[in-house]
């Protein structure tokens, strides 16, 4: 019964590509048949609904019928405002995972974070040194870390997260940055923290701390900078902007390719 | 895991995988390149844009009478949210210089640099600040750095790229400043991928003639929105930030100036008038739209606003006809439809080949081109797979990439994509993806010139809501730039003006007029725009929300 229901509203999805192609009967039922759709029950913030089997649980969410206004960005795994935390059935563990890109299981009892209360202190990042300094100043209560590895549990990328605390710690900026670079500031690392500590902010400062100071600079950049301040393209592009859409095409079309090389 | 039934595709697409690593070897091209000919031929007849009934007359408005994007014009033609007869315009509820509307790169952009102009700051946001298509970016961002590169090439490149259609004047704008904004970026923190003598690693997109795309692992986005957020957000003095509070009309002073906007807060559902002597709109795309109903690569928000408030205040709009699909969009498993797998997948070797394992297209088509052939292969030949969902697609054949770089490659340098399959247990280093193009960018939009000026005075457009940059085709890695260079132009064109504007009396006529001229086109609709968020509630939960009054997707 509910089977059925399920795959009417399926159907109905405006998410699915109509410009697909035309189906016969006859492909329709074989796929029916080779994939039914299967339901599974999962507790949505304590209410029970039914939801097919290969949700996320973004997907499962919309399919009971909320519209999501908080905890959804990107939905593909890459801005971290969809933290949800949850339990299993028989399952003593508290889990955590982005709702965009976890799948729901039976039983499953969840409930998404609205926001993260975090702090981000203010800064002028051409008055921080890139050591150890600016850790101090800011976010001192990294210090407190406890090394108890439950941040880096809690990170849906799997990131090394205690790692990249303790690197803080040591000051060390490169690995700070290099540890934390896939970072979505999802914040569910924070929330487990018994040091209380924003470890993704802190990431993030590592980073830019990195950009700004550690990272070796470009010379051809600041030859071509130079280049552009001093007029050197003007004339040409003074031509190209009065050229003909014929005379353009020419020059397009018999301009040469740079190999590709690695 | 793929379902039991695609497994004898997947046998034909390893059976042939040897011979087409070989082909990829010699470094010829694996398969012939299309003549123009060839390219018209598959674009006219099955490019979505070319669809008989792709496109359709908008009835009302600055483009009255010209062809649009069907779901373009269905935006277009719909009516306000509010009720303007309801808002007192004399005790607005927040006064600032300038009123910045979208929280993407394009409007943090913005912000930093109208504040370094002396210029205060609203960013009104639809989601969070930063919940917007600049955080998605894997790729990477053009610029015209190396020696053999220059920005005159950049601009010939973008230009073709372009179809010839793009405005002169923003693609020099586009590829001049370039090069500033690699280096602004530097300053700010962002990490470039480097090469050992610290120069930044570039690599080639489709279109380029020269290694012009700067990245930073395949989290280029992230990592330039996060720092422009953290930026924006060391400065809570002069930049307002206010989320879940998307602006749902502009606001005109009575000389026809553009003097801020209604904000609706999502949450508690009121609605507020901010005044502003300018005013920037940065709200990005309109892939959410879901047109001719494609799967998107775009964020939750994508639903092309600002096109819709500017529109009706008067301005114009410019090629509304084009949309971009970019050739390869998940379409396996479902949860993930329409994810981009980015061009670089193809750029490192990988290639789309039929259900039968066969190579039917060069990779490396632009994305109009490759996109149009990937079409024609699934709906005209029958050599798509199909999906259980009822989605079709062909084979992206990753694992040529770790025969030709060595293994560990994807991990390295893919490893957000690589990631995003595991988790549903396909291993992209052994097995290939499924895709299909997917709605990917918004290549029109408002009007602008190079200092971001539409033709309402006193409103701004940066990045990917205005129109004319790229033309009818934008090319990879443009866009990031797009929204880096107009972003600051928007951000100190619209400073300087406020400084010396002083608004009339507000109104909100236009919005009044536009429902008269809805009226006399004769058009009868229950649309509601802008849509603000897409809707997916299912239709069986929709009927027995008895009580709801649906005001377009929101209650
Ligand atoms: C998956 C993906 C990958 C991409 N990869 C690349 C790449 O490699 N290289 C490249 O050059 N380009 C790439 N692009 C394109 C590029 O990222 C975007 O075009 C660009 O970031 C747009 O920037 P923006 O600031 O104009 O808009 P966005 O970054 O989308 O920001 C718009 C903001 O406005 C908000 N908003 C919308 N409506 C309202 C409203 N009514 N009121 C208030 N706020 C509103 C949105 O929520 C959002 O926060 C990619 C795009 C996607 C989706
Ligand atoms: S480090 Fe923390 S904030 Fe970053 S992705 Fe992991 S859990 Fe989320
Ligand atoms: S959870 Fe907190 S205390 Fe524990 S290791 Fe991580 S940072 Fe340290
Ligand atoms: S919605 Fe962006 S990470 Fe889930």
């Amino acid at each position: 019964m509910s089977q059925k229901i399920a795959k009417k509203k399926m159907a109905k999805n405006p998410h699915l590509a109509v410009e697909t192609a035309p189906r016969t009967k006859a492909m329709e039922k074989e796929e029916v048949a080779a994939v039914p759709t299967k339901m599974v029950t999962v507790y949505i913030m304590g209410k029970a609904y039914k939801v097919p089997a290969e949700s996320t649980i973004m997907g499962a969410i919309e399919y009971a019928g909320y519209q999501i206004k908080r905890g959804a960005g990107c939905r593909e795994g890459f801005c971290g405002a969809c933290a949800t935390v949850y339990r299993l059935p028989g399952d003593f563990k508290i889990y955590t995972g982005l709702a965009c890109t976890t799948l729901v299981q039976d039983g499953m009892w969840l409930s998404q974070l609205p926001s993260i209360p975090a702090h981000k202190p203010v800064y002028d990042l051409e008055k921080l040194k890139p050591d150890i300094t600016a850790f101090q100043q800011l976010y001192p209560e990294i210090f407190r870390c406890v090394a108890c590895n439950t941040c880096t549990k809690a990170c849906p990328q799997n990131l090394q997260v205690m790692d990249y605390i303790q690197a803080a710690i040591r000051g060390d900026i490169e690995k700070v940055m290099d540890l934390s670079f896939d970072c979505l500031c999802c914040g569910l690392c924070s929330i487990r923290c018994p040091a209380e500590i924003v470890h993704y902010n802190v990431g993030l400062l590592a980073k830019r701390l990195y950009g700004r100071y550690l990272s070796p600079r470009s010379q051809e950049l600041e030859l071509r900078l130079q280049e552009i301040r001093s007029g050197k393209y003007d004339k040409e592009y003074r031509k190209l902007i009065k050229m003909s859409r014929e005379d353009l095409k020419k020059l397009y079309y018999a301009r040469d390719i740079e190999e590709e090389k690695e | 895991m793929y379902p039991e039934y695609m497994r004898p595709s997947l046998k034909k697409v390893e059976e042939t995988r040897p011979r087409r690593l070989e082909l990829q070897k010699s470094g010829k091209p694996v398969f012939p390149p299309m003549t123009a000919q060839e390219r018209e031929e598959v674009l006219k007849k099955f490019h979505p844009d070319y669809r008989p009934d792709a496109l359709r007359q908008v009835r009302i408005g600055p483009n009255k009478g010209e062809l649009m994007t069907r779901e373009v014009a269905d935006l277009l033609e719909s009516h306000t949210r509010i009720d303007p007869t309801k808002f007192d315009l004399s005790r607005p509820d927040f006064e600032t210089d300038i009123l910045i509307i979208g929280g993407g790169g394009a409007g943090c952009a913005a912000a930093i640099i109208a504040r370094q102009h002396g210029a205060k700051s609203i960013i009104s946001t639809k989601l969070r600040l930063g919940d917007a298509n600049s955080m998605m970016s894997q790729g990477g961002m053009q610029a015209a750095v190396t020696p053999q590169d220059s920005p005159t090439r950049h601009y010939l490149d973008a230009i073709g790229g372009g179809h010839f259609d793009n405005k002169p004047e923003l693609v020099r704008a586009l590829t001049e400043d370039g090069p500033e904004v690699v280096k602004w970026l530097e300053d700010l923190g962002v990490i470039w991928d480097k090469r050992p003598d610290g120069n930044n690693y570039v690599l080639h997109g489709g279109g380029t003639s020269r290694r012009r795309m700067h990245s930073c692992r395949d989290y280029t986005g992230a990592i330039i929105m996060r720092t422009l957020m953290d930026e924006v957000r060391n400065h809570p003095e002069d930049i307002t930030v206010m989320e879940f509070m998307p602006t749902v009309e502009l606001i005109m002073d009575h000389h026809g100036r553009c003097a801020g906007g209604i904000l609706y807060n999502l949450e508690t559902e009121e609605y507020f008038i901010v005044k502003a002597k300018a005013t920037i709109i940065a709200t990005g795309g309109f892939g959410r739209l879901h047109i001719r109903g494609f799967d998107t690569t775009n964020h939750y928000g994508a639903t092309g606003d600002g096109l819709i408030i500017a529109y009706r205040a008067g301005a114009k709009l410019l090629y509304m006809d084009s949309v971009q699909y970019h050739p390869t969009g998940a379409v396996f498993p479902e949860q993930i439809a329409g994810f981009l797998i980015t061009e670089k997948i193809r750029g490192a070797g990988g290639q789309p080949v039929n259900r039968h394992g066969e190579l039917f297209v060069f990779p490396k088509e632009p994305r109009d081109v490759e996109s149009a052939a990937i079409i024609r292969e699934c709906l005209e030949r029958k050599n798509g797979i199909e999906t259980p969902s009822g989605r079709v697609g062909v084979w992206l054949d990753s694992p040529l990439i770790e025969m030709l770089h060595g293994e560990g490659y994807i991990a390295k340098n893919f490893p957000a994509m690589y990631r995003q399959f595991i988790r549903y247990g396909i291993d992209i280093t052994k097995e290939p993806m499924l895709t299909y193009p997917s709605l990917h960018y918004q290549n029109g939009g408002i009007e602008i010139n190079e200092r971001c000026e539409t033709n309402i005075p006193g409103l701004y457009v940066a990045g990917e809501a205005s129109g004319g940059v790229h033309g009818r085709n934008r090319l990879m890695g443009n866009s990031v730039l797009d929204y880096n260079v107009f972003g600051r132009r928007a951000g100190k064109y619209a400073a300087e003006y406020a400084k010396n504007v002083k608004l009339g009396r507000l109104t909100l006529d236009h919005v009044l007029n536009y429902e008269k001229e809805l009226k006399r086109a004769g058009i009868k609709t229950d649309r509601i725009a802008p849509i603000l968020l897409p809707l997916y509630t299912p239709e069986e939960v929709r009927k027995r929300q008895l009580t709801a009054k649906y005001e377009g997707t929101l209650r």
